[in-house]
This record gives C-alpha cells, structure tokens and sequence, in this order.
C-alpha cells in the first residue's frame, strides 16, 4: 500500500514537469516578458528603459527555454523556465510579478473558497444522494418521472443564470441576505447562504440524475432482490444495501474534486465578490501575472494528482477486496 | 435533509436572533450601522500605492487622501484652480538666465535658464501613527534595527505594537524627489522630470552605480540611502523651506507640485521597510503607505477591503467659504469654515460585479458611486440641456446627482501613417472629414452615456484654458451653426466627401473594390460588443464597411507602437487643466512610432509643431489663445483625430451624503464629505425588510408536493410485507 | 453572378459533418444490427419530440452555415463583391437584420425604452418617448391599436400554425397509410391512439406546440421586435437565431475535432499496453490535470496573437471570428477529449482478452486490422454516447467562457456574448430584461432537446454505461 502511493508520488513528478512545460509555453507564446512588463509599469509614459529594468529584477531577461549563449548545463539552468519552475516543487511559490509572496496570498484566500465550495460540496453530496435515493424509491412512479424532468430542466440551464437569479430574488426582492461580499470568522456565515445554496442548487440536475443511474443498476441486481426475500424493507435496502455498494462509482467521481475544493470557482466568487483562489486566478490571468498563474496550474495539478490517488485509496475502505501490489 | 429553502429560513431566523431590528441583508457588521463610515467601493486592485509609482486614477482614489503634496486643487471651483495644501502659501516661479542673473517673471521662454521654485510649508503639520516614526524614551528608533525573530507573527503595519509620529519637515520633500529617481522603483514620470529637474538624471545614474556596486558586493535589495546622495535640483533652504529648480520655463510644473509624485516621504519609512523580512511579509511603502494627509490606511486587503481612518494628527484645515456660481444653492456651501475632515473612517469594499454594486447601492449599503462605473451610467438620465433625470424609483428615495465637466478626452485616431486613411493629401482628408461627420457622436453620447457628455469639436475640453464657446468653437468641417447650436452636417454632405476623396457609395472609384476600413479597439467588457455594432453601423450610412479588430491591451499597444493599426479609440485623462496637456498629444515629436510618445496617430505638422513649441511655455493670455485657436484650426482641417467626446463627471449619492462635487483633477474629495448615519440607519431599515412569504410558500409547495409521495411510500411498504 | 459563395472553416466542418452523418445513416440502414438500437431511439416518444425540436434547431443552423458575399457592382465586366459575409438565415431573415432602431426597445413595444428630447413640429421641445423607426411602425395610434393590432396578428399567426400543422399531419397520415397499405383514417387514429409503432404521435404534439407557438411569433416579428431591440437597436429575436449556430458549431464541431484523437490514443493505449500505454496516459494525465479554464484562455489569446501577426489571411471580419471559434472549438475538444480517451482505454483493455481477438491475433491477422473491424466497431456506442451526452455541456461551457472573457470573437454572436452584455441591462432601472430572458429560452430549448435526445440515445444503445461526468460539469457551470 505504502510502496504503491510512492510509486504514485513519484509517477507524478513527470507529469507535474509536463504541467510546467506546457503552461510555461502557452503563457510564453502569448506574452513575451516585454508585455508583461508593459502590463505592470501601467498605462501612462512607460520607457524601455523602465521595461528593461522590470525584466531585469525579475528574471525574465534571460532566454526561455533554452540559454544558447552559456555553456554545458547551465544552457537549461539558466533560463526562464528553469529558475521559474524548480522551485515549484519544493512549493516555493516565490513573489508574484506585483511583487506580492505568493503562497501568503495562497494560504489566506484558501479559507475563503473553502468556505464557499466545502459547504457546496458537502451540502450537495447529501442532497443529491438523498435526491437520488428517493427518486429510486420511487421508481416508476410519478415523484420518479417529475424527479428525472426536473433535473433535465435543471442542467440545461447555463449556471450563470442560477446566480444571477439567486441574486436578484433572494438578495434583492426578498432582502434576505446580502447580495455580494465577504468578511471573516463568524461573521462569514450570511455571506456565505447565497453562494452555498446556489452553489447546491445549480448541481442538482446533473448530479441527482447520475447518482439516479447508479442506484438503479444496483437495485435490479440479485441481492436486492434477496436482501428484498428476507423481508427487509425497502427503506433499509436502500440506504444500507443499495447505498454501500454504489459506493464505488460514486467514489470515482467525488474524491477527486475533494482537493480541488481549494482551486475555488471562477464564476462564483467574481460575482460574489468572494476573495478566493478563483478569482486570484482570474485576476492574474487578466493582469499577465505569470507567477500567480504558474503557481495556480502548480497547485491545481498537484491536487488533482493527489485527488487520484486518493481515490484509489478509498477504494480499499469501501471495498475489502481492493488491494494495491 | 433539510431542503434548501428551510435552511435559507433556519439560517435566516438565526441570523435575525443574532441581530435584532437591523436588517438582515446588511453586508456589514450591525455594530458599525450608526457610526460615523463612509462605504464606497473599488473595482479593481491598486497596484502601486507608493507615491512616486501610483499614477492611476484607482490608486489616486486612495492615496490622495493619504500624501500631502504641496498644492491641491480647490475642491469646489470651476475652472480648476491651485490652492496651497501643505503650502504656507502658492510659489512663484524665479527666473533666471544663463549667467544665474535674475529675470523679471515676463521674460521670454528663451532667456530663460532655470526657473527655481521656493515652496515653504507649514509648521506643525504631523505624520500619522506609524510604527517607522516610533522611538523610544531615548530618542531611538524601536524598529530600525529589527533582529530576524522580531517579524514573527508580523503580516501587516499594524502589527507593530508602536506608533510614532514627527512634524514634517521640507527635507522629506526633497527625499521624495530623490525617490523619483531611485532605480528599483521605476517612477513614470522619471524621465519627464528628468528633462526638466536639474541633476535628476544625473542622480539616477549615480543611484544605478551605486546599486550596481551594492549587488556586486553581494547585497541585493536592501537599503539605498538617498539621505547620502545630493540632488541639484532639489535643496533644503531651511526646516520649512525647500527650492526645487527645474530647466528653462515650465510653468506647468506648479501642477505636478499637486501630484503625489511631489509628496513628502520620511526618510525613516524607506529605511524602516528596507529591512530584511519586510520585503518576503509583503510590508513596503507600496503596500503600506506614511502620510501626513488627513486620512491613514488601517486596512488593505485588495482582495475584500481598503480601509481609510482619520489621521488623530491631522489639522488646521477648514472647508472652503467659497466655490463656482450654484454651489451655494446646491448647499455646497453650508460646511464653509468647519475644520475637515468630516468622516472617521471610509471603507473601500471589492465589487467586481455590476449587478450586485447595483443593486447594494440602491440598498443603501454604497453611500455614494465609485470612480468609473459603467453601472451607474446606465441608471441615470441626461438629456441634451445638461438637466438630469433619474428614474422616479431613485427620487423617490431621496438619491441626488452631482455634474461636472471632466478633463477627459476620448478620440476616435487616424493613424496618419497609414495608406488609406493617413497622410496629408487632399483625398485622404476628406475621407477622415467624411468619417468624421458619419459618426454621429450625439447618438453616441446619447446611446452610451446617457446624454453624459459633449460632442467634441476638438481637442481641447471645456474648462481648459483655450476652449471656445459658442459659434466660433464649432469645428467648421463636421458642424454648422444652427438655431444657436452646432449641428452635425447631414449624411449627404459625408457622402459628397467620399465621392470627392474617390470612394463614390463607399467604392474605390477605380476599381470598383468596396472601402474596408479597420478599427482597432480592445474589446473587453460587457459593453464591448454593443459598441462595436454603433461603429459598425455608423460606417454603414455612408456605404463603408468597418471592420473591427478587437484584441487585448497588450497587442493593441504593440500595433500603436508599430503603427499597424487604421483606426484605433483611445482616451486621455489630464494630468493637469492645462491645454499644453491636451495638444502635446498631437505633437510631432511625441510620435508613437517614431519616438515611442503619446502621440499615437502619428499626426506630423510642421506649422503645429512649431507653434506648439512656442505656446508651451506661455502664460495664459490673449497672446497664447491666439496660439491654440491657430492650432485648432490646423488639427481640425488635418483630422488626425474623429473628435469624439468630453465625458462629464458625475457622481450620484444618497441622501445622508452631504458635500459631493466630482473633481477629476484632485481626489482627495473625502475630507469635505459628511454623512448623516441616523438618516442612514432608517432608510436602510425602511428599504431592506425582508420579505418571508414566499419562502413560507415554497416551503409550503415542496411539503405538499410531498404529501401524495409518502402517500405511495406507505401503501408500498405494506404492500410489500403483505406480497412476502 | 449575384453573390459569391463563400465557404468558411466552420461551414466546410458541418458540411464534412453532415456528409458524415448522411452516410452512416446510410450505412446503419444496411445493417440490421446497426439499426436495432436507432429503432428504439424512435420509438421513445421523448427522444423523438426532443429530436424533432433538434432537428428544427439544425435546420436553423445549416441555413446559417451558407455564406455568401453579394455583389455590389460590375466595373469593367468584373463583379465586384461586397466584404460583408451574409448567409441564407441573413437573407431570409433579412427584415429582422435590417431594422435596427436607435436604441433599446421592450418586446413589442412601439416606442423607445428611453425618453429622448423630441423636436415638436411646431417649434419647442419635449420629452417623450419617441415612436420605433420600425417596430410597430405601421400603426397610427399607437396607444389605441396595440393590443388589438397584436391580438390579430398573434391569433392569425396561430390559425396558419394550425393549419400548416394539418396539412403537415395529414400528408404524414398519407404516407404511412400508403406504406402501410391501409386508410389514412385508420392511421390517423392509430396515431392518436398511440398505437403505431414510432411514436408519431408525439412528434405530432411537439410539432402542434412549435408551429402555434411559432408562426405567431413570426407573424408579430413581420412588424415588431418579438423580443425587443438591444442596446443599438438590433433585433433581439435575430440575435437569438444567430446565437443558434454558434451553439451547434462549439456542440458539434468539438467532439468532431477531439474524436480521432481520443479514438486513437484510447484504443491504442488499451490494446497496445506497454509503453504505448504509459506514454499516452501520462499524455491525457498531464492535460486533465491543467485547470481548464487557464489551459483555454491561454489558448485563446494565442490564437488571438496568430490572428494579429497574419492579418493577410483574413480577408474579412467574419473570416477572422470564425477561425477564432474553430480554435476555440479546438481547445475545448483538447480540454475533453481525455475523458472520452479514459473510457475507450477502458473498453479496449476488456476487449483485446476476448476470445475471439485473440483468436484473430492467432491466425496474425494484423495490429491494423484487428483495430479497425475488430475493436473499434465494439467501441462504437461509448462514442456516440460520449458524443450526444457531451453536446449540451459544451454548448453551456461556451456561455461561461464567453462571460469570463476568454470566449468567441466579440463579433460572433452567441448566447454567452449576449449574457455578457446583459449583465449590464440587469443593472438598469428600469430593468432590460429581454436579451437575458430570449437568451436562457432559447438556450433552454436548445439544450434541453439535446439532453433528452442524448438520453434515448443512452438508453437505446446502452443502459448500463454511464458517461456523464456530473462533476467536471457541475465545476465548469459555477
């Protein structure tokens, strides 16, 4: 078990490295270091010289990928890409191009898009099992097929227009919670209602539809129908039978996203005024700021890496007969 | 499982427990709802809060109100005019030539050597608390010599436990302009000043070689201590006294002198934030600015909130006695002679979003609109006289409207470069007079801005030294006179143009081939696509075809710079209310392409040149109009540019908001407002109830719809133990 | 000649699709088992409402992917073409593009949303809101006949739906009866009675819906603006049937593009194993765990730079927003396609310990071959379900896209460019809620159709698999 999640971390260093490269080329091809520079130094009376200077400080004077001018390894260790990127990997996330260290500014908006995405996440589980149960229960029957249209509907509708009309029905004809925002500690929790409940709401189609098929394949298998004989009752053989063994392919598709609740959402948090990691990455991507985003594809990378081989792992709690050489 | 709907209720119901009365949608805490608090709004993050770097109206915003240049700009007069700020009183510019013989103050440009600017200030203005000024009983400083342990547990300025302050002394002026030049902060304005500051380029480049020295010695980063470095142009005469002395005659130097550029910094902050850790906590002067002005930065957090505290330290100023013709019955007036400023304390909230900025602003949790706001342009109406109308849910509740004439100018530019459009032929000049009248800026203003603007009938804006009024301000090629009004001339008089420039019905009279015609613009933001079509549209009443080449910033400063662009649309915000600002724009050596200026059509007149250079540094006079309306005219018959519009300011408020008036020029606006927080308080409470019935119902709905479901659910259950 | 056809990249990807598509249907019909599965897709009643609903949005799409450029003039015997690039929905919706008022206007109004300054003809000013340019510009007094003038042209509207609705049904009756041998009454009721064996009656109900819905709408939009006029006056109602291509394109043309690569490299890692299989798993590993959306906005500004550097490519507007949503439709399938790639690595890893392959790889039969006739007909219906399931989630994907900024071509109309602007009218007051509420109909229809569908589809060729990803789904939504 131990030998195999080694295997897996060490699998991963490859992919981060591929991670790196292609990000580093994309970014590189699209931006040259003059732009960026240009970027920061600001709209009014912006000098080559002031260009120069920028790219000097921050290391990107040098070549890309390759340094043709130095000699040995130092044409790969002197570039770009090497200073920039080895340095990943110890999660040294170094200043942003604003001059601002990144992993503080990792580790203080994390707990903002935790606080929108974990109640999401957890909230959402439940509803959209507890959904799925019920419209199993009542399969073929009236709740099931109103249940399935509803969740149809549900998911052909675009979630920009969830948020937007959360915001104005809630926030502005009912003037129940505020409308955007966000603040620390206990007093997040008002803020927080919005968001979570369309965060929930907005995942109900897809969600509750496929953890419908799910259940249902495992209903017209044969211990159902004996667990059924034995005279349990419905309810039970749901929620103890049915529920456990789905555990699996619900596994599959849950775990991994877990890490990723840190990556927050993009679209949630601009509109809420959210200060997470979503919008961060939003935010660098719009002002060229190529350390934050190379910090972002980073982290984002590691963890869904890590949501993998989380997955595999949980596997084995929920299924004795799993076993990893 | 609850659903989501009884939880919104759950929650609710004990958020109301909690906070009894207030209502629940306040977004901030209900402890704060009767204080003394400003809350405004910022849309994006500020990038440089250090004086000599900020140059961008969002930093301005801030930092205006926190640095205290010598000269401000009077908050309520119209045109904008200089009054002392930490000035005892206004400088006056000494001339002298060559030989360091003083001239008398009409001496001509050229004589002119060196003017030198004393500039006294105020005793007994303090610096606000902070923890770069604190000493001990001793007379040390407590955190200059900070030991690597001290920062532990340190991530902002106010972490320090002490505070110090110390009176402001001229020398800190000076230290400023030292900074301008200093090389790890990159000032925009370092090479203009170079040219006209004396020995300030010859600082930089001492500065340079002693970084360089430094970074070879193996300390990089770290300490440079300009206090060790003498800079000509800038010289302590005594405690309150300090001489700036720049090149030749430049009398649009007193208003850089109200810029935070010019601004006093203590010698102790770049000293207190060159310490080692500093840098890696994020504490720097950009980040955390030391001011003597009236409000402090307690707060700075980009990413939710910026917060704006009363300086204790501040005093001695008081609010204006006077302004422009209806101020008074606008009750501008009412404050006159009250000591400033009025506000304990601004809160600056993030709102990226505009309909939630909206709709917190009719909420009345934003007392008054931010800087720049496309939402706020949507809501209120101009008509073509000036008078306002706003909707009558916002009379209703009380919300008020503030104009004025902006020192902004947008422009449609005709990159003179270019084949088709450019050049000074007589065809391709009557293509850009035809254009010119097919875009019917009216229509535009009228579309896009609600009427919050005038058409432009050349470059410079009204307000500004050099505008005409009336018949003879109407620019002859695009507009008649009127009834008393100019009046765009008709589409057929562009037509005829066109013909005339070969492109009969918008085809090359040659060979036959349609005119295409490329606009290039960034296109971002909401608005981006709707403004496209107008263009699109206009072009299409004269038969030619626009073709729009939308891209981002970045790409679209690189074809400027290259010259590979038609048509582009570009803006300029005045750094000072003078017309030297605005034509400089079209100036020849200014050209984009060829010197990397601002000049982006790269419009090239020899007689305009020429007359630029001499109307640069004239006074104010009949003599220097003559000049302007000379260069007008010469603008308006080339037509670089398709004079679009001069936006016009405004700022809507609330109620309890007193003492508003938009001012482009100066930003430091917030110590003359006042806010009434018990009016506040009750039209919040009046506005925000929250409305219960329709949870309850649909709450009611999902039980019921549930009823027939457990219904089944039973009959099923017995069903199925009857069947085994 | 009148016009010179011009053929975009997009257009000539749908024609290469639709050619696709005729001849596997062409081919399915030959064969027996090909065509099991598609006979139960007609058969649930669904499935076949929500495909004639498709079907009709296709239709709108197809007549939107013929482009042309008419003729402006003839100078010395050579005709010379306009720049702009029309297509037929352009030409038969040509009144719709053509009116454009001042600014906005509500849905079926007469007048502007605005009060404007209006010259009276006796001298003086007032403030009024003035009359539309077009929109109900036919009435003379406005305020008196409105309701009336739109009552009639909605019921006559209604009336031809019904009409063309019976001679469509009847015609329908003839045919079957004439197939069937039997009278077209006794069909006629088998249908009612939902006794035929494709469930026609349903389609007939969609069909009743859609036309008495729709010929009014046609018959109001001959001289209003059905669904109101957006910020420069344009149509809302033409922006809407613009928006459809584009969603059919990004639907479409993504999974066309991503398919042959997912194919392969799915197929191969599975058969192959070895080195092959590392390789290409590390491959979609690396791709999938990029952040989509950065992955797609650096993409996007790169094709954006491409276009920049080779203006000479583009000879019009149109040329240059199309190439930018063919990148875009590139990107996304780059961004999908290892989903798909997963689960036929799956498949194949199944497959090759099969009897019969191995068998086949007894007698040496070759790689290529065993891949081709043996495998990839086996992997077939995971393709095309991945293929329908997917369609909807990437026409909800190009909207957020579009509204983070990092979507089409701010020229191209869509849904998601016209949310965009309507983030702005929301904030209004008084409120513009028209463009936002003509975007989320048509959207909805659109994507409800095609999620209905993609469930018969499912169900028909495969009950047990399970290709949706509610979760990559749900993250790309929020």
């Amino acid at each position: 078990m131990i030998a195999y999640i080694i295997r897996r971390l060490l699998y991963a260093i490859p992919i981060l490295i591929g991670v790196n490269v292609i990000t580093f080329t994309l970014f590189f091809v699209v931006n040259s270091p003059d732009d960026m520079a240009r970027v920061h130094l600001g709209v009014k009376r912006v000098t080559p010289e002031a260009i120069r200077k920028w790219k000097e400080e921050r290391g990107y004077d040098k070549a890309l990928l390759y340094n043709g001018a130095a000699a040995g390894a130092q044409a790969f260790t002197d570039t770009i890409f090497y200073e920039k990127s080895v340095k990943l990997f110890a999660f040294e996330f170094g200043r942003s191009d604003q001059g601002r260290d990144i992993g503080y500014d990792i580790g203080n908006r994390m707990w903002a898009s935790l606080a929108i995405a974990l109640p999401v996440f957890l909230l959402g589980l439940a509803a959209y099992l507890t959904f799925a149960l019920l419209m199993a229960f009542f399969r073929a029957t009236y709740v099931d097929f109103w249940g399935v249209v509803a969740c149809v509907m549900m998911m052909s509708i675009s979630g920009l227009f969830y948020i937007i009309g959360g915001q104005y029905l809630v926030g502005k004809l009912l003037n129940l919670v505020p409308i955007s925002g966000y603040d620390g500690g206990a007093n997040a929790l008002k803020f927080l209602v919005l968001p979570v409940i369309i965060g929930v709401v907005s995942g109900i189609g897809a969600s509750t539809r496929w953890y419908r098929t799910i259940f249902l394949e495992e209903i017209s298998k044969d211990y159902v129908r004996t667990a059924r004989a034995k005279g349990l009752s419905e309810l039970r053989v749901l929620f103890r039978h049915v529920l456990a063994n789905a555990m699996i392919p619900i596994l599959t598709g849950v775990v991994v996203v877990i890490p990723l609740l840190f990556m927050g959402s993009l679209v949630t948090e601009a509109f809420f005024g959210i200060p997470g990691l979503g919008s961060y990455t939003i935010d660098a991507i719009n002002s060229q700021d190529f350390a934050v985003v190379r910090a972002m594809v980073f982290l984002g990378s590691v963890l869904y890496i890590v949501g993998l081989i989380v997955t595999d792992i949980s596997y084995t709690w929920v299924d004795p007969r799993v076993r990893f050489e | 499982m609850p659903s989501p709907v009884l939880r919104v209720v759950l929650i609710a119901a004990a958020l109301a427990a909690g906070c009894s009365g207030a209502p629940w949608n306040d977004p901030y805490p209900h402890t704060e709802a009767s204080r003394n608090i400003l809350y405004t709004s910022f849309s994006e993050r500020p990038k440089h809060l250090d004086p000599v770097q900020s140059y961008s109206e969002n930093e301005y915003v801030l930092i205006a109100n926190i640095y205290q240049p010598p000269l401000q700009y009077h908050y309520l007069k119209r045109p904008y005019a200089l009054v002392p700020f930490a000035a005892a009183e206004m400088p006056r510019a000494l001339l002298y030539d060559a030989k360091d013989r003083r001239l008398p103050d009409n001496a001509d440009a050229k004589e002119v050597a060196y003017s030198d600017y004393v500039i006294r200030i105020r005793p007994g203005i303090l610096y606000q608390p902070h923890p770069a000024l604190a000493q001990d009983a001793r007379g040390r400083y407590v955190y200059h010599d900070l030991k690597p342990g001290d920062l532990d547990g340190v991530h902002a300025v106010g972490d320090f436990k002490q505070a110090g302050t110390r009176e402001l002394a001229a020398a800190d002026y000076v230290h400023q302009i030292k900074r301008l030049a200093h090389p790890r902060l990159h000032s925009p304005v370092m090479q203009l000043m170079g040219e006209y500051i004396v020995g300030l380029k010859a600082l930089a480049q001492e500065l340079a070689e002693a970084e360089k020295a430094a970074a070879r010695a193996g300390r990089r980063g770290g300490l440079l201590d300009l206090t060790r470095f003498e800079l000509a142009g800038a010289q302590v005469v005594d405690r309150y006294t300090y001489r700036v002395r720049v090149r030749g005659k430049y009398p649009q130097f007193v208003y850089w002198l109200a810029m935070p550029f010019f601004a006093p910094v203590p010698p102790e902050s770049d000293r207190f934030y060159a310490q080692p850790g500093m840098e890696e906590r994020n504490i720097s002067l950009d980040w955390f600015p030391v001011g003597t002005g009236p409000y402090m930065l307690t707060v700075n957090d980009p990413n939710r909130q910026m917060v704006l505290e009363r300086n204790p330290h501040y005093k001695g100023e008081v609010y204006p006695a006077e302004g422009e013709p209806g101020d008074a019955e606008a009750g501008l007036l009412k404050d006159a002679g009250h000591p400033l400023p009025f506000i304990d304390k601004v809160m600056f909230a993030l709102e990226k979003e505009q309909i939630p900025y909206w709709n917190k602003f009719l909420q009345g949790y934003y007392d008054a609109s931010g800087i720049a706001s496309d939402t706020f342009d949507q809501a209120v109406q101009f008509s073509g006289q000036g008078d306002v109308t706003l909707s009558e849910d916002m009379q209703a509740r009380g919300i008020r409207l503030q104009t004025s004439v902006a020192t902004t100018t947008f422009y449609l530019g005709f990159n003179m470069l270019d084949p088709v459009v450019g050049g000074t032929g007589e065809r391709a000049r009557k293509l850009r007079h035809a254009i010119s009248i097919a875009i019917d800026q009216e229509e535009m203003i009228s579309i896009f801005r609600n009427g919050r603007g005038i058409a432009a009938q050349g470059p410079i804006p009204p307000g500004i030294f050099g505008y005409r009024e009336g018949k003879e301000g109407i620019n002859p090629y695009v507009y008649d006179w009127a009834d008393s009004a100019p009046r765009r001339k008709p589409v057929e008089a562009a037509k005829k143009l066109l013909a005339e420039a070969g492109y009969p019905n918008g085809r090359d009279a040659k060979t036959g081939e349609p005119l295409l015609v490329n606009l290039d613009t960034t296109g971002t933001g909401p608005d981006a696509k709707s403004r496209l079509d107008w263009y699109a549209k206009q072009f299409e009443k004269i038969g030619v075809q626009l073709a729009v080449r939308a891209t981002d910033w970045n790409r679209f400063q690189d074809k400027l710079r290259k010259g590979n662009v038609q048509l582009y649309f570009l803006g300029w915000n005045a750094d000072y209310p003078d017309p030297e600002n605005f034509l400089f724009l079209l100036h020849g050596a200014q050209s984009k392409v060829r010197t990397a200026g601002e000049n982006a059509s790269n419009y090239e007149n020899p007689e305009f040149d020429r007359l630029f250079e001499r109307m640069k540094n004239m006074a104010n006079g009949p003599e220097r109009q003559a000049l302007i309306d000379r260069m007008v005219e010469i603008t308006r018959r080339d037509a670089p540019w398709v004079w679009s519009l001069f936006p016009m300011d405004y700022t809507l408020h609330h109620a309890w908001v007193k003492n508003r008036k938009p001012n482009t020029m100066a930003n430091n606006g917030l110590k003359y407002q006042r806010i009434d927080p018990a009016l506040r308080t009750r039209m919040r409470r009046e506005w925000n109830q929250p409305v219960l019935w329709p949870v309850a119902l649909g709450g009611a709905l999902i039980v019921l719809s549930l009823v027939p479901a457990v219904v089944t659910f039973r009959r099923r259950e017995r069903q199925t133990a009857r069947v085994s | 000649m009148p016009f010179k056809i011009v053929i975009l990249w997009t257009d000539a990807l749908i024609y290469l699709l639709v050619v696709v598509v005729l001849l596997l249907a062409w081919h399915v019909r030959r064969h027996e088992h090909l065509a099991a599965p598609w006979r139960k897709v007609a058969r649930s009643p669904g499935g076949l409402a929500a495909a004639a609903l498709l079907a009709l949005f296709v239709v709108i799409g197809l007549a939107d992917s013929v482009h042309y450029r008419p003729s402006v003039a003839v100078k010395d015997g050579k005709t010379v073409y306009a720049v702009e690039v029309l297509s037929l929905l352009d030409a038969i919706a040509a009144p719709l593009r053509a009116r454009k008022e001042k600014t906005y206007s509500a849905p079926l109004a007469t007048r502007l949303f605005a009060k404007e300054t209006i010259e009276l003809p006796g001298g003086g000013q007032a403030r009024d809101y003035p009359r539309l340019k077009h929109g109900g510009a036919h009435l003379e007094q406005p305020e008196e006949q409105w309701a009336s003038d739109i009552a009639r042209r909605a019921l006559w509207g209604a009336a031809a739906g019904v009409v063309l609705w019976l001679v469509l049904a009847i015609l329908l009756c003839a045919l079957l009866a004439r197939r069937a041998g039997a009278d077209v009454d006794e069909i006629w009721r088998a249908i009612w009675r939902g006794e035929t064996e494709v469930p026609w009656r349903a389609v007939l109900v969609t069909l009743a819906v859609v036309l008495v819905a729709g010929m009014p709408l046609l018959a109001l939009a001959a001289k209003y603006h059905v669904f109101g006029t957006d910020k420069v006056g344009q149509d809302v109602f033409y922006q809407s049937l613009k928006s459809i291509r584009t969603g059919l394109v990004i639907g479409t043309l993504t999974t066309l593009v991503m398919l042959p690569f997912a194919l392969l490299l799915g197929v191969m890692a599975g058969y192959f194993k070895g080195w092959v299989d590392d390789a290409i798993q590390y491959l979609y590993t690396t791709l999938s765990s990029i952040p989509g959306v950065l992955l797609i906005a650096a993409a996007v500004l790169m094709m954006q730079v491409y276009i920049e550097t080779h203006p000479e490519l583009f000879d019009t507007v149109t040329a240059r927003a199309d190439l930018r949503l063919l990148f875009l439709c590139v990107i996304l399938g780059i961004t999908s396609w290892t989903g798909l790639a997963r689960l036929l690595r799956g498949e194949a890893l199944k497959l090759r310990e099969m009897e019969y392959i191995q068998a086949a790889h007894a007698f040496g039969v070759s790689h290529w071959r065993i891949l081709t006739r043996h495998i990839l007909p086996n992997v077939m219906h995971i393709v095309l379900i991945a293929v329908v399931m997917d369609f909807s989630g990437l026409v909800l994907a190009e909207a957020v896209l579009s509204y983070v900024g990092v979507g089409v071509d701010p020229s191209t109309i869509s849904f998601g460019t016209m949310i965009n602007s309507a983030r702005l009218e929301m904030a209004r007051d008084p409120m513009v809620w028209w463009s936002l509420a003509a975007a989320f109909c048509f959207m909805l229809l659109m994507v409800l159709s095609a999620n209905l569908f993609a469930d018969a589809v499912r169900d028909a060729f495969d009950p047990r698999i399970r290709t949706a990803r509610p979760f990559r789904l749900a993250a790309q939504k929020a």
